[in-house]
């Protein structure tokens, strides 16, 4: 069995200690991981979010897939939720889309307008 | 699909939407032949006979939408590379896919990285675990995210640090990516 390091995982704790927060998440960002999700790119989309989430060292935004969203030809797809906001679905994600979403809606607050679905879309299937 | 560790991917998702707690993936080159042998095992809700029947075709799905791809699709690969998908399942004890390739068929796609898709499962939903594990001749590596979380002592997995530390050690130690 392959292990992280004693070093390692005692470097870390003592970070996450010290940045621990109070309270819940502000944020929460789904990237849809269906078939079509997949074979569209969503893998890469997640791990544009696992290394922005890294670099940023935000503590409030949670990160997690859902399945299917039922949009094959809109994928990659991710949903961002800020607590107290509408949820907003963006399609059609690159890496780039996927940092500037991240800069100006997940750190920023601020929706961007281009790269999100356009409400009403969702049964087009 | 460009490569295999997508199809494992999409395979696994369908465990993490079958409420498994744990799900196993393996790899491995079987010794004197020229098959790669992929397994997802897991402890999620199962099938019934009817729904496994049907589990193969690719317009059959008990989700919302209309086609049930993910299955029929890696089955089909198999098939053009000279192997073969089966799947046993049992309701209320879990689900295993079993994914034959001829490892030197033309039509083959690369394994791709295994990495990613190891780490995107524990970063998506880390309240479940997994075990990775991978054989090719005298090389083994196994990773269990029961392990890891217990050397963690209460800090979550998912957090950006520890996932970037298990990448790590996923990058330096999985080998078979042709
Ligand atoms: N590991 C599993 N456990 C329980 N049911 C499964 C599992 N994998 C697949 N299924 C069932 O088979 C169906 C078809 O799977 P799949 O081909 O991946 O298409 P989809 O996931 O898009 O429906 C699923 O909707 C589900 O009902
Ligand atoms: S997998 Fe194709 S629409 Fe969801
Ligand atoms: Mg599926």
């Amino acid at each position: 069995m392959a292990k992280l390091t004693i070093a390692d995982l005692k470097k870390i704790k003592e970070q996450y200690h010290q940045g621990l927060r109070e309270g819940g998440f502000r944020a929460k960002i789904t990237v849809h991981m269906g078939t079509c999700g997949i074979a569209a790119g969503a893998r890469a989309i997640m791990n544009t979010v696992m290394d922005e989430l890294a670099k940023t060292g935000l503590k409030d935004v949670a990160i997690t897939t859902s399945g299917c969203a039922g949009l094959c030809s809109q994928e990659p797809m991710a949903t961002i939720e800020l607590t107290g906001e509408p949820p907003v679905k963006y399609i059609a994600l690159t890496e780039e889309k996927m940092r500037k979403i991240f800069a100006e809606h997940v750190k920023g607050g601020k929706p961007v307008k281009e790269y999100a679905l356009v409400a009403g879309h969702e049964t087009t299937y | 699909m460009e490569d295999i560790s997508l199809h494992i991917l999409d395979i696994a998702e369908n465990s993490v939407r079958a409420e498994a707690r744990l799900i196993e993936i393996v790899l491995a080159r079987e010794p004197g032949s020229d098959l790669l042998r992929i397994e997802v095992n897991d402890d999620g809700r199962g099938m019934d006979a009817a729904t496994l029947a049907k589990a193969r075709d690719p317009f059959f799905t008990t989700k919302h939408k209309r086609t049930g791809l993910g299955i029929p699709l890696l089955s089909q690969a198999a098939e053009q590379a000279g192997g073969s998908l089966t799947i046993d399942s049992n309701p209320g004890r879990g689900t295993r896919v079993t994914v034959l390739f001829g490892w030197a068929h033309l039509d083959r796609p690369p394994v791709g990285d295994m990495a990613a898709t190891v780490l995107t499962l524990i970063a998506g939903h880390p309240d479940r675990d997994y075990i990775y594990e991978e054989r090719e001749g005298e090389h083994s590596f196994r990773i269990d995210t029961r392990e890891i979380k217990n050397d963690l002592e209460g800090m979550p997995i998912s957090e950006p640090a520890v996932l970037s530390a298990i990448r790590d050690l996923l990058k330096q130690n999985i080998r078979i990516r042709e």
